[in-house]
């Protein structure tokens, strides 16, 4: 174990504050996605600057409707969930000295969080009561399936580099070198695992418009605003925690340490919205052999080399 | 933590823990019975926190979540003709069942309420959960070193006797086909 960190926490009421980052960074997605998608239509911008404001009045609005014998509970604890899941990520994320629980587990805490979201999407599929939902659910676990433990251990890489799981050790750990630059392996898997877990992009199948929605096929009214709102709050979840993670915590040049975080994970955070349209979907059936035979064995060898270096450095 | 957080968090967790291991027997539905059983590990995985057992706590919500997640996935699939995906009973043959489940409850719960707990001599050491795993695993360490690769050796056994396919079928009696024949094409163009 290396050197307790020296953090400060601020416990629950500055939850708020770090809700507030997670907010203003899954807009700031779903305005750049807008704006892209705007863009590459030939239509006006101007539209898609204020849809975030435009799509909550008009979902605050609608009327919730289900379909006949939907599980109500089920259903709305995955609608509702993936903000929890998203929240709960960043409360142990440093911003500069301030952190809201100062977790010795932080890795394996965010881990947990990541998996919820299995849980959570497959009941969003399954609640519906819509063959199109429940088709979505399943193709989110055979996702999972594909990217959960090359994720699983590209997080050990940071954790071995640092020999602490606790994220403001992590961060400290990476003030000679980012832990990107030398685990570039482990990185790249972990923004793929990111992307996959908030369904988006090449792995947004569960939620395709050949299933008419999919897993969000049913959703009306405040449960689709809070799904959807979900979704981006976990892939901004995501970046946010790629910054303790890999990218050097709040170290930085002029920009006081509370700063350089969202400034990073808003980096970050764009290059995922760009990926989106950059790249093509994945066939669920088709990321087990590339996750199992391609991505597990790397990132494995990717531990070791972390393994050994930290062996070797004593 | 104050004692008296730590005996509300106990009381809480405990109660809900049961309360929802009942439910998994009460609800009708495969998804509420298998997600009951989450939630009653999640608030074990929770209780063990307040034992300060912080990985032990967080990791048993992981796989415990990870697993109901599969679960589920092979219950509607293994029901045949699948009435999982519709209302129905989530209990065989009660009489003998209950009568077994309230036994075993008893005997368990008068077992951990009856038995001479230790006293505490001196202080827990700072790191309670590597303190853990090392009288936990410590004096066997060699033993858990061999039957690791003795059990992954079954499982490896296990799924090759019990796959139909062989690689005879994948790749041809002089195994020379290039490209395997799978019912499903994989993903790196094998």
């Amino acid at each position: 174990m290396s050197d307790a960190s020296s953090l400060t926490t601020v416990g629950l009421p500055g939850l708020l504050l770090w809700a507030a980052a997670l907010l203003a960074l899954a807009v700031g997605a779903v305005v750049l996605d807008g704006v892209l998608a705007a863009r590459s239509e030939g239509a006006p911008l101007r539209p898609s600057l204020t849809r975030v404001v435009d799509e909550t009045a008009r979902l605050l609005r609608q009327r919730r409707r289900a379909p006949l014998s939907a599980d109500t509970l089920v259903w709305r604890v995955g609608s509702s969930g993936l903000v929890v899941a998203a929240l709960l990520m960043v409360a142990v994320v440093p911003f500069g000295d301030h952190v809201v629980s100062d977790l010795d587990v932080g890795i394996v805490w965010f881990n947990t969080m990541d998996v919820l979201v299995w849980a959570l999407v497959w009941l969003l599929g399954w609640g519906a009561n819509s063959a199109h939902s429940l088709v979505g659910g399943y193709r989110f676990l055979a996702l999972a399936l594909a990217y959960e433990l090359p994720l699983m251990f590209a997080l050990v890489a940071p954790g071995v580099g640092a020999a602490s799981l606790r994220l403001g050790d992590v961060a400290a750990a990476q003030s000679g070198l980012w832990f990107v630059v030398w685990m570039p392996v482990a990185f790249a898997v972990y923004c793929l695992g990111v992307v996959a877990f908030s369904v988006w992009g090449p792995f947004a199948v569960p939620a395709g418009h050949d299933l008419a929605g999919g897993v969000f096929a049913e959703l009306s009214g405040v449960d689709r605003l809070l799904a959807q709102a979900g979704r981006y709050a976990l892939l901004a979840a995501g970046a946010l925690f790629a910054v303790p993670l890999f990218l050097g915590g709040g170290a930085g040049p002029v920009l006081p340490g509370w700063l350089w975080v969202p400034v990073k994970a808003g980096v970050l955070l764009a290059l995922f919205v760009l990926a989106r349209r950059a790249l093509p979907s994945v066939r669920p059936e088709r990321l087990m052999e590339v996750g199992w035979v391609v991505l597990l064995p790397a990132v494995l060898v990717q531990d070791l080399v972390v393994a050994v270096v930290v062996a070797v450095r004593g | 933590m104050s004692g008296v957080l730590v005996d509300i968090g106990f009381w809480v967790l405990g109660v809900l823990a049961v309360a929802s291991a009942v439910v998994v027997f009460v609800v009708d539905s495969m998804a509420r019975a298998t997600y009951a059983l989450a939630l009653s590990f999640v608030a074990v995985g929770l209780a063990l926190l307040l034992l300060q057992q912080n990985y032990v706590g967080v990791v048993t919500v992981l796989m415990m979540v990870m697993e109901m997640a599969v679960m589920a996935v092979y219950m509607v699939m293994y029901m045949g003709m699948n009435p999982a995906l519709m209302p129905m009973s989530m209990v065989h043959d009660k009489r003998a069942a209950l009568a077994v489940s309230v036994a075993a409850f008893v005997v368990l719960g008068a077992g951990a309420l009856l038995v001479p707990w230790p006293v505490r001599r001196g202080v827990p050491s700072p790191d309670v959960t590597a303190a853990l795993g090392e009288s936990l695993m410590g004096k066997q360490m060699l033993v858990m070193v061999v039957v690791s690769p003795v059990m992954v050796a079954t499982i490896v056994g296990g799924i090759v006797l019990a796959s139909g396919r062989t690689r005879y079928d994948r790749f041809g009696d002089d195994l020379d086909v290039r490209t395997p024949r799978d019912p499903e094409r994989g993903g790196v163009g094998r």
